[in-house]
């Protein structure tokens, strides 16, 4: 089959393209290397199908990442393969330097064609670009497009098959020089005065007004995530458990008879005639309202705060007001990226690891993002069960992970050779989220988490009933006792916890409801249950991006962080 | 008058004459338009050697204290 090639430089809109071409959603945002992993999809051209293959971003055919290496070794597989079609994206906002990549291209013996997108807003900056004299000098076909609306796609499409190869001739060495040429010629920007959406640009980056704009944005955004969390879940998802679901599953319960073996599986225990969904622990009550009512509320309130700011290009400014901070761990400023996607879940905060230029880099960030920090899963457990003592008992048990984050941090960064590069990105402009693209990536992630998640939850809810009813977990209280007893403060049965957090951490953190801990214990279990392991999906992706032996490592340093941390809390609180 | 990126002013203009480092860095300034001839607007630099940000073409582009000292300019 043909293959169709996505390539441009980083953060010009190419994964916005593939789901124009493809129908395949594909999570985008603005800000350079979203896509770190290509995805595949399919298309018609003419009577034929062909694959599309979103291609993540790279500057030059000369990689500097990981990201890059993969980009690059997709070209060169369909050059061997003598089947595939390259559509170079290029950021018509910024021809001059995106040129660079397509003379790159132009020089393969592959057929390209040229995508000018952003067209619209060529028009808002003053710049305009004569399309048929870029056309016949490169002598391939370039079409002006806007991807987020979806102008000028069809006319990409019905020009595809005119892609030509090795199309232009120049010099190695003249490339600057002949691009140069070649700008003069098609290119003419007419003065304007500067936007609002400028000038914010300007005083979101000076520090002097920066760091407090910095402050607010992420104080208002966790307020925002905490109330529409809480409010999710106090007024619609509560209710309708209690109103509708609880009497459904009386009926159920008295059915089975009550109680039993199955019963116990499927409905748990009942408290003074009732059902609670945070303590029955049967699979069609704790089981369905954990990750329906309990988790869901926030994991979507938080997806939907993260893709505006994805989408408004603040989180590449957010990195360089922290640089100097992230210095301190090791990492540079835009490592803050990956640490705020794992904030919604481990796994696509690992893999935007791969953006990173060296293997130091990549380490330490995925340990300190197995380490300490939890996912929204897990934040919003927490924030269930420990927040009824208040906002500072939360404060106290996030301040911690912090505190460990940025200690274990500091000692990687001392211990480990090597040296972090410094930071070196292109700040894309502002944008104004498109409100369509952004409620596709939110029902995305969503659809995502329900899919990755529910099958886990109630698996984990099944193993816990199993566990208990066949005194696994006394066994391994007694067998464990001396640790999670004398050194963390827990009681026995918080081994249950930590077996099932394996498997979900959210289910982990429930499964403290029952045990009646104090509230010091409490802490020291949330803060011991976000440490010491990551769960199953984070630790598959960790061995894919680590390896064996660095995974190894990495355990071994979560462990050990998690005695020490656990033990410490106990002797001062 | 010749001074690397971090002694400019913000709201500075000048054109790139030097770069001072090896084939890595220039590759890596280079795919974003940076080399000599170039001309750049400083736009700002952030507290205790933080990164300087700099206008290239239509593109803002934050680098690095440390490398913006190499890069010289007039």
């Amino acid at each position: 089959m043909r293959k169709v090639l996505l390539m441009g430089n980083p953060n010009v809109g190419k994964s916005v393209v593939f789901s124009r071409l493809t129908g395949v959603n594909v999570i985008s945002s603005n800000y350079p290397g979203t896509t770190v992993e290509f995805s595949k999809g399919y298309m018609r051209v003419g009577n034929e199908k062909v694959e599309v293959i979103d291609v993540p971003g790279t500057y030059s055919l000369d990689p500097n990442s990981k990201a890059e290496e993969i980009a690059v070794n997709i070209l060169k597989d369909s050059i061997v393969s003598q089947n595939g079609i390259v559509v170079n994206i290029v950021d018509a906002t910024n021809l001059e330097r995106n040129l660079n990549l397509t003379l790159q291209l132009l020089k393969e013996n592959i057929p390209v064609i040229v995508d000018l997108n952003f067209w619209d807003e060529t028009k808002h900056l003053g710049i305009s670009i004569d399309v048929g004299e870029l056309e016949r000098i490169l002598n391939v076909p370039v079409v002006p497009t806007c991807a987020v609306t979806g102008e000028g796609i069809k006319g990409l499409v019905d020009r595809l098959l005119e892609a030509k190869a090795m199309a232009y001739e120049y010099q190695e060495g003249e490339k600057w020089h002949e691009i140069g040429k070649i700008i003069d010629r098609v290119q003419k920007v007419s003065h304007r005065h500067h936007t609002f959406l400028e000038r914010l640009a300007d005083a979101s980056i000076r520090p002097l007004t920066g760091v407090p704009i910095a402050l607010g944005v992420v104080y208002i955004a966790f307020k925002l995530i905490r109330s529409i969390g809480e409010g999710l879940i106090g007024y619609v998802l509560e209710p309708i458990f209690e109103k509708l679901w609880a009497p459904l599953m009386m009926k159920l319960s008295s059915i089975l008879g009550s109680g039993g073996f199955i019963h116990d599986i499927l409905i748990g225990k009942i408290f003074e005639g009732k059902i609670d969904f945070r303590q029955s622990f049967g699979i069609l009550t704790t089981g369905i309202f954990v990750p329906f009512a309990a988790v869901l509320p926030y994991v979507f309130a938080f997806y939907l705060v993260l893709s505006f700011f994805e989408d408004s290009g603040y989180l590449p400014r957010l990195g360089v007001l922290a640089d100097k901070m992230m210095h301190q761990v090791g990492l540079h400023g835009l490592g803050i990226i990956s640490m705020m996607l794992g904030l919604g879940c481990n796994v696509p905060g690992v893999l935007a690891t791969r953006v990173m230029e060296t293997r130091r880099e990549r380490f330490i960030s995925a340990t300190l993002l197995a380490i300490a920090v939890p996912c929204m899963a897990q934040i919003a457990m927490i924030v269930g069960l420990v927040g009824k003592y208040g906002t500072k008992a939360l404060m106290f048990v996030f301040g911690t992970l912090f505190l460990v984050w940025l200690t274990i941090g500091i000692l990687m960064n001392r211990l480990l050779k090597g040296e972090s590069p410094e930071i070196f990105v292109e700040i894309p402009p502002y944008r104004i989220p498109y409100f369509g693209a952004l409620v596709r990536k939110l029902w995305m992630r969503v659809k995502g988490f329900l899919k990755e998640a529910v099958p886990f939850v109630l698996l984990g809810v099944f193993i816990v009933n199993i566990l208990y009813s066949f005194k696994i977990i006394d066994f391994l209280g007694k067998l464990t006792g001396p640790v999670i007893k004398s050194l963390l403060g827990l009681p026995s049965g918080a081994v249950a916890a930590l077996l099932v957090g394996f498997l979900r951490k959210d289910v982990a953190v429930g499964m403290l409801v029952p045990l009646g801990l104090t509230l010091k214990q409490l802490v020291i279990a949330s803060v011991v249950l976000a440490m010491y392991f990551p769960c199953v999906a984070s630790f598959a992706v960790l061995v894919k991006e680590l390896g064996v032996r660095d995974m190894i490592k990495s355990a071994a340093i979560m462990i050990f962080s998690t005695l020490l941390v656990g033990g410490a809390l106990n002797l001062i609180l | 008058m010749v001074k690397d990126l971090t002694q400019m002013k913000a709201g500075e203009k000048g054109r790139v004459v030097d770069i001072q480092g090896g084939w890595g860095l220039l590759r890596k300034m280079d795919a974003l338009g940076i080399r000599p001839g170039t001309e750049v607007v400083k736009i700002s630099s952030q507290l205790m050697r933080g990164p300087i940000i700099i206008k290239v073409g239509n593109t803002q582009v934050a680098i690095g204290f440390g490398m913006a000292r190499r890069i010289i300019v007039e």
